[in-house]
């Protein structure tokens, strides 16, 4: 039994690629050349020179003193928010990129909600010297005007997504939209384990560098390889994916992963998908997701807008069902109080979408030498106002 | 046999119009399809209203947006399609994304057309291999016909399939693109149709995608059974609503 894809990108029944024939011969493409792309020495050997020397890899595996301290348990921080652009991002953005050259490609499509994908594809194509387009929701436009500055000055175009709700399902929609309009040249660079096969597959591999480097890091602070747990916040499920990726399949390893309650499973306002998803259809992949009775795709809420896909990757979705994850959620106000709480102990200012994985610690106990890994997805400078809002600081 | 069948085996070129379910307003789809049917068109598209339309431009979004927010639902569909058999005998065709009929129930979904009197369904996001291998005994039990798409990017040998698969006719698209984003045809189009023709397919194949006029309905069916329009009669609805229908249809053939 694995937990990896299968051949036709499947996670147990999760999975596929349920698109419109306007999108077999680019998601065909991918699919054909991606593993033998991703295995050609050269093509390692670049990704790997640039994880290093351009993005900063491999990030610390830090062991959090006193934080360890106050749950009584010892907790490891994985430092993905020390990356190049602030979060976990960008590990993906430049596999995808050095894929997008191996294709013959020379435009770059991609959507973002809160910006950080979008700034870490604007990103990688200033890099390489590639045309880039991100579509962003109108509102969220609105909502995160520092991430469309850097998009700017990192020369991509910000499509504004004017349909729906305009937000992240709505600019995911409008890259799909752009790509049935522009197959031959252009590259869909997606930025979460969604989507249809191959992205979920191709982006978990990229993103795996995360729980390759934690094994070598670990055996190197502890003497062996495995944590008792691994935790990570899930919204589309990338950084969760990554931390995940290399324990998927070693049964003593517990994984966990967090979702965004919101104001509260029940309130109205979540972004918890695995309580409140059921199985569909969403931007062409087979999974959990939240939608009304008759099968229209709601809009989530969560203060972190990381964090506030209607979706989640297939490999959650069955990591869910079958049991092998522990699924918790988190509300707003837990996230809040565990992202100051981290300030407070560890002088480390997190995201809003990782402190959702640092809140577990005040419900859900862990034995005195349990070793914790938290993937701490992204650094909080993004979300500054939030916190200022939320604290009156 | 089904109605769609019979049409195609009529010596004539076939309009298909899509129109979406709930649009303008709630209940104009009855009138719209006997309208369409009283102006001699050969075939009607129902679009089933979606939240996530992937394969639409903005005009069908928009519609798809409205229908919605005034309260389309695929149960209220089948309530206002109950007795459509009772006046109309054009072949009719539900078309929508997958995740509205995978959530009503694929095999209740079916059950419900054939009840009704639907002759087939388009599903743009159900594809080929999924159809085959889940659904498509389903879709014979009721006596639907599924329609699959191609594209000029679809290679020769996934058209052989898909043309083995098929059992009605083939969904042209015209070009790489969203619905209503292109109008008009070039030579790339042409050549495309062309290529398609030379192929002899055993189903015949309707253009769909920058069909709005009479000229490109002509271009498209020169060397093809027929074409479908949709954006542009949205259009003409949005401006219009649904008291000229017959202006639209006249001014196609």
């Amino acid at each position: 039994m694995t937990y990896h894809a299968d051949e036709r990108g499947y996670y147990g029944e999760f999975g596929g690629a349920y698109i419109p024939e306007m999108l077999y011969p680019n998601c065909e493409e991918l699919r054909q050349n991606y593993l033998r792309i991703m295995a050609e020495p050269s093509f390692q050997e670049e990704f790997h020179q640039l994880l290093k020397d351009y993005v900063g890899r491999p990030t610390p595996l830090y062991f959090a003193k006193r934080l360890s301290e106050k749950y009584n348990t010892k907790i490891y921080l994985k430092r993905e928010d020390l990356c190049h652009t602030g979060a976990h991002k960008v590990n993906n953005t430049i596999g995808q990129i050095l894929m997008a050259k191996k294709l013959g490609k020379n435009r770059i499509i991609a959507e973002t909600g809160a910006g950080q994908h979008g700034v870490a594809t604007a990103t990688v194509c200033a890099l390489m010297g590639i045309k880039c387009v991100v579509y962003m929701g109108e509102i969220d436009i609105a909502r995160q005007a520092p991430n469309v500055a850097r998009m700017k000055m990192l020369g991509a175009e910000v499509r504004p997504a004017l349909s729906g709700s305009r937000t992240l399902k709505d600019a995911t929609n409008e890259a799909i939209r752009d790509w049935i309009n522009n197959p031959v040249d252009t590259h869909y660079i997606i930025g979460s384990v969604v989507g249809p096969h191959p992205y979920p597959d191709m982006v978990a591999r990229f993103q795996s560098v995360i729980s390759e480097e934690i094994k070598s890091q670990l055996l190197e602070k502890e003497g062996r390889k495995n944590p008792d747990y691994v935790v990570a916040c899930v919204g589309g499920g990338s950084n969760a994916a990554g931390a995940f990726y290399h324990y998927l399949d070693e049964p003593e390893v517990g994984i966990i992963a967090v979702e965004a309650a919101g104001k509260g499973i029940h309130s109205g306002e979540s972004a918890a998908t695995s309580a409140l998803g059921k199985v569909g259809i969403i931007h062409g992949s087979k999974t959990l997701l939240m939608q009304t009775p008759d099968g229209q795709i709601t809009e989530p809420y969560s203060i972190s807008a990381g964090l506030d896909y209607p979706g989640v990757g297939p490999l959650h979705a069955h990591l869910y069902v079958s049991g092998r994850g522990e699924f918790i959620s988190i509300t707003d106000d837990e996230a809040m109080k565990a992202g100051l709480g981290l300030c407070e102990l560890e002088g480390i200012i997190p995201a809003i979408e990782s402190s959702h994985a640092l809140a577990i610690f005040e419900d859900r106990k862990f034995k005195e030498d349990d070793v914790v890994v938290v993937n701490l997805s992204g650094r909080g400078d993004k979300d500054l106002q939030n916190y200022i809002d939320y604290f009156n600081l | 046999m089904n109605r769609i069948k019979q049409k195609l085996q009529e010596d004539k070129k076939i309009l298909s119009i899509y129109f979406t379910a709930g649009y303008p307003q709630l209940n104009d789809t009855v009138k719209i399809i006997q309208d369409l049917e009283k102006n001699g068109v050969d075939l009607i598209e129902i679009g089933l209203p979606f939240s996530d339309p992937l394969a639409d431009g903005p005009t069908i979004q928009e519609s798809s947006t409205i229908a919605l927010k005034n309260g389309m639902h695929t149960e209220l569909l089948f309530e206002q399609l109950r007795d459509i058999r009772e006046t109309v005998s054009i072949p009719l065709i539900i078309m929508g994304y997958f995740n509205p009929v995978f959530q009503y129930g694929v095999e209740d979904f079916c059950q419900k057309c054939q009840n009704i009197g639907i002759d087939g369904l388009i599903l743009p996001d159900l594809p080929l291999d999924v159809y085959q291998e889940e659904y498509e005994p389903i879709f014979k039990k009721y006596g639907l016909i599924n329609v699959f798409l191609i594209t000029p990017q679809t290679s020769e040998k996934r058209i052989r399939a898909i043309d083995k698969a098929s059992d009605g006719f083939i969904y042209m698209v015209s070009s790489a693109s969203t619905t209503g984003a292109k109008s008009g045809f070039g030579t790339e189009q042409t050549h495309y149709f062309d290529r398609i023709g030379a192929m002899e397919l055993n189903n015949p194949q309707i253009v769909g995608f920058g069909i709005s006029n009479a000229e490109t309905f002509d271009q498209a069916t020169k060397n093809t059974k027929g074409a479908i329009i949709g954006s542009a009669f949205i259009k003409h609805l949005t401006q219009n609503g649904v008291d000229h229908i017959s202006d639209f249809v006249n001014q196609i053939r």
